[in-house]
């Protein structure tokens, strides 16, 4: 980040101009905070499931049986926490609200009829991105709270019964909404053709970058050039 | 008096409830059975204890449990609390009685009181690991038990311990075993003055009424029967000389009943929190049916060309 303005550019986000362009946009070390995070959301989600409803209590096997499941359930949320307050720290910024996000939203049946060209033009991240973002956050930080609230093995004695029965209670309906929110996360990524890609092998093509997030690629543009990385050296080479 | 339950035979016997006499399985479905055994019950009469332990003693000794020495923390109590190894404790209350000016030991024994609705089995996520047989006896299956202490909020009693050796919930029994086999619970075998007496419930009832006119008759005109409605009544019973205060008691609740909140989150919040997942994916899943996925176009990755060229030009 040079500037104040450039608030949407990340550490490593790098044009590599070709046919077809393409455009580095997480690090390996974002990627792999990436992945951890959705790694220890999966087996929470999992394992808390299993706890929530009779049903699927089955799905406690999958982690060595309810004691299992019991136990380590607490300690993957742990993880999460950390995990997920890497993210934070990493993308908070890019995701700050600004003008063009409402007139984004407000065009919402175009968003999902995928008329992307009757959109403004949005930076790294898009309104319903953003959301996802905030919206993650504000549960996980409930989600950890009222976690170790009912974590009885270490923190049985610091709260009352009926303290603990609310933080249940809430729990398990931000653990709902953070599936849902998930689910939401998960199926834009399937939807959006190229996305996932840009969370595993780093980088995305120019148009996907011109499509979807046009501001951010113009910005990158715009940039002055920096020295050529490792990546462009190899590119140059070949 | 209340004829003792006799002593068994030394032959041996076959149980008369098992798995067959089930009427509530935590987080599973079960038919009950077509005939409901006669409910039994343990009635506990306040005024006729004397605090002497022996249903604890009792209780430790049939149960086979080690409570930790603890040390003295200025009051009776012995342990402090109940605890995974101490399913029953006598708990004093020194209370001034307003209308007499007097002084008032009351003691009352607590535990599980085996609650029709147990609120314990609503709030178990584990299949199997809270029963309730059709005589009324809630009980915990070992086994079974994961150790989430979800049980602990749903009871309206404060009673189910999670034990830190073993990592699972205990509370009284009921002595189901001994009751299988025809025999009483231990804490009312060993009392010394019949305050602990057990048998079917409707004898129970029986048994306290007389209990209570004879308390009437010398005063305490509050004299009553605690078996709280709010949980479908109890297996174990109380005789109160002070009925109508029954938080006097070291705080046994005057109407308890399963939290709103634990209904809340076993009841709608379950169904609605599944259904609201259901939608999510399934709306993901139409909506790639109808529209396809979102590609982006060769004009794109021109016009992003287009834009990269100017810079380097």
């Amino acid at each position: 980040m040079s500037t104040d303005t450039e608030y949407d550019v990340e550490k490593g986000d790098q044009v590599h101009p070709g046919k077809p362009v393409t455009v580095d946009r997480y690090t390996g070390a974002a990627r792999i905070n990436h992945w951890i995070t959705a790694t220890s959301l999966v087996l929470l989600a999992l394992s808390g499931l299993s706890m929530f409803h009779p049903r699927l209590f089955f799905l406690s096997a999958l982690f060595g049986g309810g004691q299992w499941t019991r136990f380590i359930h607490p300690w993957i949320g742990v993880v999460l926490f950390f995990s997920f307050l890497g993210l934070f720290l990493r993308f908070w910024r890019a995701n700050l609200w600004r003008r063009e996000d409402g007139a984004w939203l407000a065009r919402a049946r175009d968003v999902v009829t995928a008329h992307d060209e009757r959109l403004p033009e949005v930076g790294r991240y898009n309104a319903g991105q953003k959301l996802v973002f905030w919206s993650m956050s504000i549960l996980i930080i409930v989600l950890i709270t009222t976690g170790i609230i009912i974590w009885d093995q270490y923190f049985a004695a610091y709260t009352t019964i009926e303290q603990k029965r609310w933080a249940l209670l809430v729990h398990s309906i931000a653990a709902i909404l953070a599936i849902s929110v998930w689910i939401v996360h998960v199926y834009a990524a399937i939807w959006v053709k190229g996305t996932i890609r840009g969370m595993v092998r780093g980088s995305v093509t120019g148009g996907w970058a011109w499509r979807y997030h046009r501001k951010w690629l113009r910005e990158l543009v715009a940039r002055p050039p920096a020295g050529p990385t490792e990546d462009q050296k190899k590119t140059a080479a070949e | 008096m209340f004829p003792p339950v006799p002593n068994p035979t030394t032959g041996p016997q076959t149980s008369k409830f098992g798995e067959k006499d089930l009427i509530r399985r935590s987080a599973s479905t079960i038919t009950p059975p077509a005939e409901r055994q006669t409910e039994v019950a343990k009635l506990i009469d306040v005024s006729k204890c004397i605090g002497c332990k022996a249903c604890q003693a009792a209780c430790i000794e049939w149960n086979d449990t080690h409570p930790e020495l603890e040390s003295n923390t200025g009051i009776y109590e012995n342990p402090h609390d109940l605890t995974p190894d101490m399913f029953t404790l006598m708990r004093f209350t020194e209370w001034e009685n307003p209308e007499t000016n007097n002084l008032e030991w009351l003691i009352r024994k607590d535990g599980c009181m085996h609650c029709e609705d147990p609120g314990c089995l609503k709030a178990c996520p584990a299949p199997g690991a809270i029963v309730q047989y059709s005589n009324g006896i809630v009980d915990f299956v070992h086994e079974n038990c994961i150790g989430c202490g979800y049980c602990i909020k749903g009871c309206p009693f404060n009673i189910p311990r999670i034990s830190k050796v073993d990592h699972t919930a205990y509370k009284c029994t009921l002595c189901s075993d001994r009751i299988a086999v025809g025999q009483g619970p231990a804490c009312a075998k060993a009392c010394p003055t019949q305050a602990i007496v057990y048998g079917t419930k409707d004898e129970m009832k029986k048994h306290a009424e007389g209990r209570i006119a004879d308390l009437k008759s010398r005063g305490f005109e509050k004299a009553g029967l605690y078996d709280p409605p709010g949980v479908g009544g109890t297996h174990v019973m109380y005789v109160l000389h002070h009925a109508d205060q029954p938080e006097i008691y070291a705080g046994l609740p005057n109407n308890p009943r399963i939290s709103p909140v634990v209904e809340a989150w076993k009841g709608v919040t379950k169904y609605a929190g599944l259904a609201v997942m259901g939608v999510a994916a399934v709306t993901g899943f139409l909506h790639y049916m109808v529209n396809g996925p979102n590609r982006v176009s060769e004009e794109d990755e021109e016009a992003a060309e287009r834009l990269t060229g100017d810079r380097s030009s």
